[in-house]
């Protein structure tokens, strides 16, 4: 599933031998076609949009050129929502941690005897995939509205002014993100602690380590693969996120995040070479960090 | 661990159990508000929106395209990706690095960079956006997931079996359909539930392809900002309890399965 691409602990032993067979070949080519087509050649037409200029007659319209300062342009006119975006997903990939990593744990060691509730509590951990992304990032909306619940308990033990908005806030967007990728963050740590020997723990109490020794010292570097999984399979899908910081969601003109301004310049303003622009040096960030992960594990560890 | 107790973790795990699941609580009970105008107060209990969900008619029109969409994409996605997943598990072939990275790099792409990119492409195409170009724009991103899913099932299978397919004289297509297939079906059926509900609740790259076609999840989008009728709430709530029941009959039928194998072993 989606949880085991950065981890490799689905691997399966492989068989020795693979043999070459022009079967291989028709069993690929259509497949690779379709992402080439619809992959690769995508990211020639951002290439190509964003260096386009506008007609100087026909408004609305533009022309190839090799207009090279739309770059330079949206890093000026949109450094701080960048800075934003990469603030907020690092934010709520750290919570999604805090809140995850023990629920792994939880799941995967202290649950092993249980296989029964052990499989319910992984259902309980992909429950949210199953209801709307929009319906349940909307609730979260209404529990947060000013006459909602969690104000009216706030301002009544005076925490909150009443009255004061907790929608619209930063506070809010990184609580969506928070909650919207936390299975994303749980089940390739659970994955690799599914798997761990339980007799190393022991080992460390034998070796007079204390609990919180042992952790340090053995659990936690064993499942350091799944914890790099969990915060590249997170933070990706928040660095990108338009829909929690939306104004008519969690956010507000205060909290836009780089997606609001790609979908802004794409589908309402028609401003194609900004969105592209920013869409490639999105990318660009993204794949960095990729290119780290893919560095310290190798390519066939990928899938 | 048990440094903060023994009784800690389950009460920390407990609470993060009970944050997973508050906003699917409230939209199911939601989904049975007795709502005027806007679903935000609770003013009364009714089986009204569950009876009559079409009576919001653009919400069902949207659950239709969901499901047209959800469903082709899902058989186009399942078919090219099983058939790349058996060639990367059985096959030796060159430029096996780049096509690894080329099935994994659509995983790592934020949605939003995925679908301003086909939509760049389909403009300069020249191409009408529409049903057609949000199926192929799912079919792209669920792929990659579905090779995924098969791969580690192709993985799995004892290449023996196929060879003895073959000494009884089966040809490659007898081999293949009652051999090599039905073991597979597990992985494939699982990787097709996945790429339905990836598609199904695509919002970012549909709504960047889907020109002025509505699907479920671009209508609750746009109805955001004036109150969703509680029938979205119905359909979202449906599509929920579905699929816990799938996944649960996978759970018990697996067990099923291990103790049958324990069982015979």
């Amino acid at each position: 599933m989606a949880f085991t691409a950065f981890s490799g602990t689905a691997q399966a032993a492989e068989p020795a031998v693979r043999k070459r067979s022009p079967i291989a070949l028709l069993l690929l080519l259509p497949g690779m076609f379709y992402l080439i087509l619809f992959f690769v050649t995508p990211f020639f037409s951002l290439i190509i949009t964003s260096l386009q200029e506008p007609d100087p007659l026909r408004f609305g319209e533009f022309n190839n050129a090799f207009n090279w300062q739309n770059y330079v342009i949206v890093i000026e006119t949109y450094w701080e929502q960048g800075l934003r975006s990469i603030g907020f997903a690092a934010l709520a990939t750290l919570f999604a941690l805090l809140i995850g990593y023990p629920l792994a744990y939880f799941i995967a060691i202290t649950l092993r005897p249980f296989p029964l509730l052990q499989a319910l509590g992984l259902v309980l951990v992909i429950a949210p995939f199953f209801i709307s992304f929009l319906l349940r990032t909307l609730a979260w909306k209404q529990i947060f509205a000013t006459e909602g619940p969690v104000a009216g308990i706030l301002s009544s033990v005076g925490i909150l002014e009443p009255g004061t908005a907790i929608t619209g806030t930063a506070f809010s967007v990184v609580f969506g993100l928070t909650y919207n990728f936390i299975p994303f963050m749980v089940l390739p740590i659970y994955s690799i602690l599914a798997t761990f020997d339980l007799r190393l723990i022991e080992a460390g109490n034998d070796l007079y380590g204390s609990p919180a020794t042992t952790f340090r010292t053995v659990t936690l570097p064993l499942s350091a693969v799944g914890v790099i999984s969990g915060t590249l399979l997170t933070f990706i899908p928040a660095v990108g996120d338009y829909i929690n910081a939306s104004r008519d969601f969690l956010g507000s003109a205060d909290t836009t995040m780089i997606g609001n301004v790609i979908e802004a310049n794409f589908l309402v303003l028609s401003n194609f070479p900004a969105a592209a622009a920013l869409s490639l040096l999105l990318m660009a960030f993204i794949l960095v960090l990729v290119g780290f992960y893919v560095k310290r594990s190798g390519t066939e560890d990928l899938l | 661990m048990r440094g903060f107790g023994k009784w800690g973790i389950w009460i920390y795990s407990g609470m993060a159990f009970v944050f997973l699941l508050i906003p699917i609580v409230y939209t199911i009970v939601f989904s049975f508000n007795d709502y005027r105008r806007t679903n935000i107060i609770w003013t009364g209990f009714t089986f009204d929106n569950w009876l009559n969900v079409c009576d919001a008619q653009d919400v069902c029109q949207s659950f239709g395209n969901s499901l047209f969409i959800g469903l082709v994409a899902t058989v186009l996605a399942t078919t090219l990706g099983t058939m790349i997943a058996i060639a990367l598990v059985r096959y030796r072939f060159r430029f096996r690095n780049a096509t690894t990275l080329l099935i994994f790099l659509p995983m790592a792409t934020p949605e939003v960079v995925l679908g301003a990119g086909l939509a760049a492409q389909f403009l300069q195409a020249g191409v009408s956006k529409g049903l057609w170009t949000i199926i192929l724009a799912h079919t792209l991103f669920c792929l990659s997931f579905v090779i995924v899913t098969v791969r580690a099932r192709v993985a799995s299978l004892d290449p023996a079996l196929e060879e003895a397919g073959r000494d009884l004289y089966g040809n490659p297509f007898q081999v293949f359909w009652r051999v090599t297939f039905p073991m597979l079906l597990p992985g494939i059926v699982a990787a097709a539930l996945l790429s339905f509900a990836l598609s199904f609740d695509d919002f970012i790259i549909t709504n960047f392809n889907r020109g002025a076609e509505v699907t479920f999840p671009s209508y609750v989008y746009t109805a955001a900002a004036r109150g969703i009728p509680a029938e979205a709430n119905v359909i979202a709530s449906a599509v929920f309890f579905l699929a816990i029941a799938l996944v649960l009959i996978a759970q018990v039928s697996a067990a099923a399965r291990r103790r049958q194998l324990a069982k015979a072993g």
